[in-house]
This record gives structure tokens, C-alpha cells and sequence, in this order.
């Protein structure tokens, strides 16, 4: 099946525009003839099982895989260094050692290092719009703490603070809930969409969250290989889209319209 | 004591000593933050290759000996990146190679001119003027290269696939460094030792990452720690007649030990 792009909003500029993107790993496709376009000023979230290819749908998008087939376009060029100083990201698994001699605010501002250029040096402005995000994700208090002894949730809340401080255009978080409370989770949702309509920045967010992605996002697609749909967020539990993202066997539960819950059928859900 | 300090290849030992602990704490830095101790053993034992060959064709060892350091270096940096093999697996390979070609060109070469044993192991009697001034040069070359990309090693220290995301040049970054390791190799090489050289690659930044939590604090105690262990090491070598290189590595891991019993002890 080839997905098409839902009608496209008026005179917004397209940040992304993936067209027929194939990608193969070890001869077996991971994505299959993605069509996907992303506005500024949108949150965009793509939600699917593991596996399904979701952090390698980020991967092309960054320019970090190159797909077998296909075109990919950032801020209307391909994927490449100086579009890359217009990206927030936050990635799924952070590979930073815990152990690392760094602060708090040291990590923010390393967000800011590829924008200051060759030679630059981080100055007291450097400092203060650190300072300023990490007010924002309500971490100012443990600016001078070290990374590696803040808590999971924490350390993220210094992540997505180090994607923002450097004012992209276009946010890419992949699995931003993880190890995130409940509380901070809505707090950062609420700072996306208060950056989304204060300054136009678009988001890309990827998660299995199906309920957190679908209550805060714009537009949804589910990918299991293929975009298996785009549209409105409640449109997506439209009967037989959630049967070929997560697969037969599994159940889909609607507490209410923001609450959604898939298991397989053979679990007891109470 | 007066005595040490008048002889002048003492002076030159000390001065020599001096200027390579500043190189070598810097670049144990980012040697431990990357995890590359396994590297610089490939790369120091690849400059023995270079020492041999420089032997062979009768030109200075030191030449030769970074032509093949910054080779061997930046190929094992390509072949770890190429994905089909591991860095591991290519410092293995070029380890041994260096080391069998540095044999094969020290039987070609008909004359023994070369004090091989002193590079091999270090030598303080070797140090020239001239070592002095290839030492401050590429030594000085080494530092200020470091101060100027010094935070985007650090950022591609910390979180590579950030960094590369952010727009940071990653791959020339690593090559960089490379680099800078091997012209620290080669020019630590006769006053300690191909093969005692790449302790003072990682002991100082080792020990300095067990007392302190910052960056800054840790590349200071690394450059403390150099200095006590070459210039003590230094004088415990000639008091007790011991060879140089081997006095500098034993006395840098007993501070090794002391800062590791001292974070154990702190937990």
C-alpha cells in the first residue's frame, strides 16, 4: 500500500518531505515507500510497535541512513550539515557516559557548540540562555549538579532542554516519554506547543505511546514498515488501521478518546 | 641535589619532561573520556615501525616515526569506522604489523646506528637539543591544536550521535585527534618509550577522573599527575640508577592506585 500525504495546510513552508523512502537493512526492508511531509509549526507524531521502524524513519530524516530508494528533503535540501544546525534532537537511548565529568548546564550548552562555530568560545550569553531553558524544564536548581547523578527523568529534562537551546526550527525526539513522569510528562508537552505557537517550531516525535502521541500531536501517522495512515489524532483508531500497525492478535482498549491502551488478546485487561 | 640540575642532560631530561607531561595529561583526557587506551598502545607500538625504517634509509627515526604513527592511526580510525570490523579488531592487526615490518627493516639494515633498546624502552642520555626543540614544537602544535577544537572533542566525547546530529564534523574530529595521538607517541617515545608510553596516555587522565567531577578539575589533577610522575620519576631514575621510562609508568600507577583507593574509600 502507498500512503499519500493528508491536503497540505496553506503557505506553510515544508520542513521535511520524504518521497517513495525505501530502506533495507541485511535485505529486508525496515521502510517501505514513505510519503510523509512535515509543516513548520506542527507536532507531528508517528507512532508504531518496536521494530517497526520508527527510529530509523528519524535516522533518513537527519541524513544519518541513507535509504536505498527514494528522496529526502530538509528545509527543501537533502539531509546535510547546515540543515543540521537547524535541528533540535533528543534520541531514544542516550550513549553519553553517566560517569562523565560534566554539569548540568555544561550539557545544555554543548547544544549550543556547532552554532557558535570553529574557535568560538560559550560566553556569559552562552550562559544565560542556558540558563533560560534549563529554567523552562524546571531544572535552574541543579545547573552545577553533575549529569550523571540526576535521575532518568531528569537527565531527559537536561536533553530536551540541550535540543532546544540552540532555537531549531524543527525538534526531533524520539521516544520522549521515557523514564519521564507523568507530571513532567505534560509540562513538556506543554512547552512543545507553547514553542510551537510562540515561534513556529515544528516536531517530529516518535514513541509506542499511542495515547501520549496521539492527546498532544497535530497529525499522526502509524508506521510498521509503512505510513499506515496520516490524518487528525482521533482518526487514527479507525477499525483496521491498529490491526496492520500492531498486528492481529492485539486489542485495542479506548478508556476515552485520550486514553488508549494495546495488549494482546490472550492478557487480561482489568 | 645541586648536582642533577648541572649535568646537562639532566636539564635536558627535565625540560623534555616537562613540556610531555603537559601533551600527554591533555591527551590522556580525551583518551579515557573515548575510551581509546587499547589505540594508543596500537599507535605507540606502530611507531617502532617508523623508528626501523628511519634506520634502514639512514634518515632521522623521528621523521619516519610520524609518517607511520599518523598513518597507522588514522587507517586503524578508517577500518573501525567501516563498520564491518571493530577498532579492536584493526589496532590488533596493525599492532603486529608495525611491529613485524620494524623487524624485517632492522635485519635489511646492515649497521646498527640506531640505540633501537632506547627508543624501545626510553633513554635519557638520547635527549638532544634538537629532541628539545621537535618536542616544544610538535608538543606546543599538539596543546594548541587541542585548546582551539576543545569543545567539539569534548562534545564528540560525550555524545557522538548528538554532536553529529547538532552538525559537528565527527568524523574529521576523530581523525583529528588520531592524529594528535600519534605526534604525542612520537615524540614521547625517547625519553619514555614506545612501549611504556601509552601508560602516560591513560594513567593520567585515569586518575584524575577517580578525585575530581568536572572537566576542568580533571585535566588540571591530569596535568599535576604528569608532572609528579615525570619529574619524580626523573629523580628516582638517577638516585637509584633505574631506567627512566619504566621508573616514570611504575611511579604514575602507584598514583594510579592511591587516587583509586582514595575514590573507593570516598563512596
Amino acid at each position: 500500500m502507498k500512503t499519500t500525504a493528508q491536503e497540505t495546510p496553506r503557505e506553510r513552508s515544508v520542513y521535511v518531505e520524504l518521497d517513495d523512502v525505501w530502506v533495507a537493512y541485511d535485505g529486508k526492508w525496515i521502510l517501505k515507500s514513505i510519503i510523509l511531509q512535515c509543516y513548520d509549526g506542527e507536532i507531528f507524531g508517528i507512532v508504531g510497535p518496536n521494530g517497526g521502524g520508527k527510529t530509523t524513519l528519524l535516522n533518513v530524516i537527519l541524513g544519518l541512513v541513507r535509504p536505498a530508494k527514494g528522496s529526502v528533503k530538509l528545509f527543501g535540501q537533502p539531509p546535510g550539515k547546515n540543515s543540521r544546525l537547524d535541528i533540535g534532537y533528543l534520541p531514544q537511548i542516550s550513549h553519553a557516559d553517566r560517569l562523565f565529568p560534566v554539569t548540568v548546564l555544561d550539557v545544555v550548552m554543548m547544544g549550543l557548540y556547532s552554532k557558535l562555530g570553529f574557535f568560538n568560545r560559550p560566553d556569559r550569553k552562552s550562559r544565560e540562555i542556558a540558563m533560560n531553558l534549563l529554567s523552562r524544564v524546571n531544572m535552574a536548581d541543579h545547573a552545577q549538579r553533575s549529569f550523571g547523578i540526576l535521575s532518568g527523568g531528569q537527565q531527559q529534562r537536561v536533553n530536551i532542554a540541550r535540543a532546544l537551546v540552540s532555537k531549531p526550527k524543527l525538534l526531533i525526539l524520539d521516544e520522549p516519554s521515557t523514564g519521564v513522569d507523568s507530571v513532567a510528562q505534560e509540562d513538556f508537552y506543554d512547552l512543545l506547543a507553547a514553542l510551537r505557537d510562540e515561534q513556529g517550531v515544528s516536531v517530529i516525535m516518535v514513541s509506542h505511546d499511542i495515547g501520549m502521541v496521539t492527546s498532544h500531536a497535530d497529525r499522526v501517522a502509524c508506521l510498521n514498515t509503512q505510513l499506515h495512515y496520516h490524518g487528525e489524532p482521533d482518526s487514527c483508531f479507525i477499525p483496521g488501521v491498529q490491526e496492520k500497525v500492531y498486528g492481529k492478535d492485539m486489542k485495542i482498549m479506548v478508556h476515552d478518546s485520550k486514553c488508549v491502551t494495546c495488549f494482546h488478546r490472550h492478557e487480561d485487561h482489568d | 641535589m645541586i648536582e642533577i640540575f648541572r649535568l646537562e642532560f639532566m636539564q635536558n631530561a627535565f625540560m623534555a619532561g616537562t613540556m610531555l607531561s603537559l601533551v600527554l595529561a591533555v591527551v590522556s583526557f580525551f583518551v579515557v573520556l573515548r575510551r581509546l587506551s587499547f589505540i594508543g598502545v596500537g599507535v605507540a607500538h606502530s611507531a617502532f615501525g617508523g623508528v626501523a625504517l628511519g634506520a634502514l634509509l639512514g634518515i632521522s627515526p623521528t621523521l619516519t616515526a610520524i609518517g607511520f604513527a599518523v598513518a597507522v592511526a588514522n587507517a586503524i580510525g578508517y577500518i573501525g569506522k567501516q563498520g564491518k570490523l571493530s577498532t579492536d579488531t584493526a589496532i590488533g592487526i596493525f599492532f603486529s604489523l608495525s611491529m613485524a615490518l620494524g623487524v624485517i627493516f632492522i635485519g635489511m639494515s646492515e649497521q646498527y646506528n640506531v640505540d633501537l633498546f632506547g627508543y624501545l624502552f626510553g633513554n635519557i642520555l638520547a635527549i638532544t637539543r634538537t629532541d628539545l626543540v621537535i618536542i616544544a614544537v610538535l608538543g606546543g602544535l599538539v596543546l594548541a591544536s587541542v585548546f582551539m577544537f576543545f569543545k567539539e572533542l569534548l562534545f564528540v566525547a560525550y555524545d557522538r550521535e548528538v554532536a553529529l546530529v547538532s552538525g559537528m564534523p565527527v568524523a574529521f574530529l576523530d581523525h583529528f585527534f588520531l592524529t594528535i595521538l600519534a605526534l604525542a607517541v612520537v615524540i614521547s617515545m625517547k625519553i619514555i618509550g614506545i612501549v611504556l608510553v601509552s601508560a602516560l596516555l591513560v594513567i593520567p587522565g585515569a586518575a584524575a577522573a577517580q578525585i575530581t567531577q568536572r572537566y576542568v578539575s580533571m585535566i588540571a589533577v591530569a596535568i599535576v599527575i604528569a608532572l609528579i610522575s615525570t619529574i619524580g620519576g626523573l629523580f628516582i631514575s638517577y638516585y637509584g640508577d633505574l631506567a627512566s621510562g619504566a621508573t616514570i609508568v611504575t611511579l604514575a600507577s602507584a598514583i594510579f592506585f592511591i587516587t583509586f583507593a582514595v575514590s573507593q574509600i570516598r563512596k
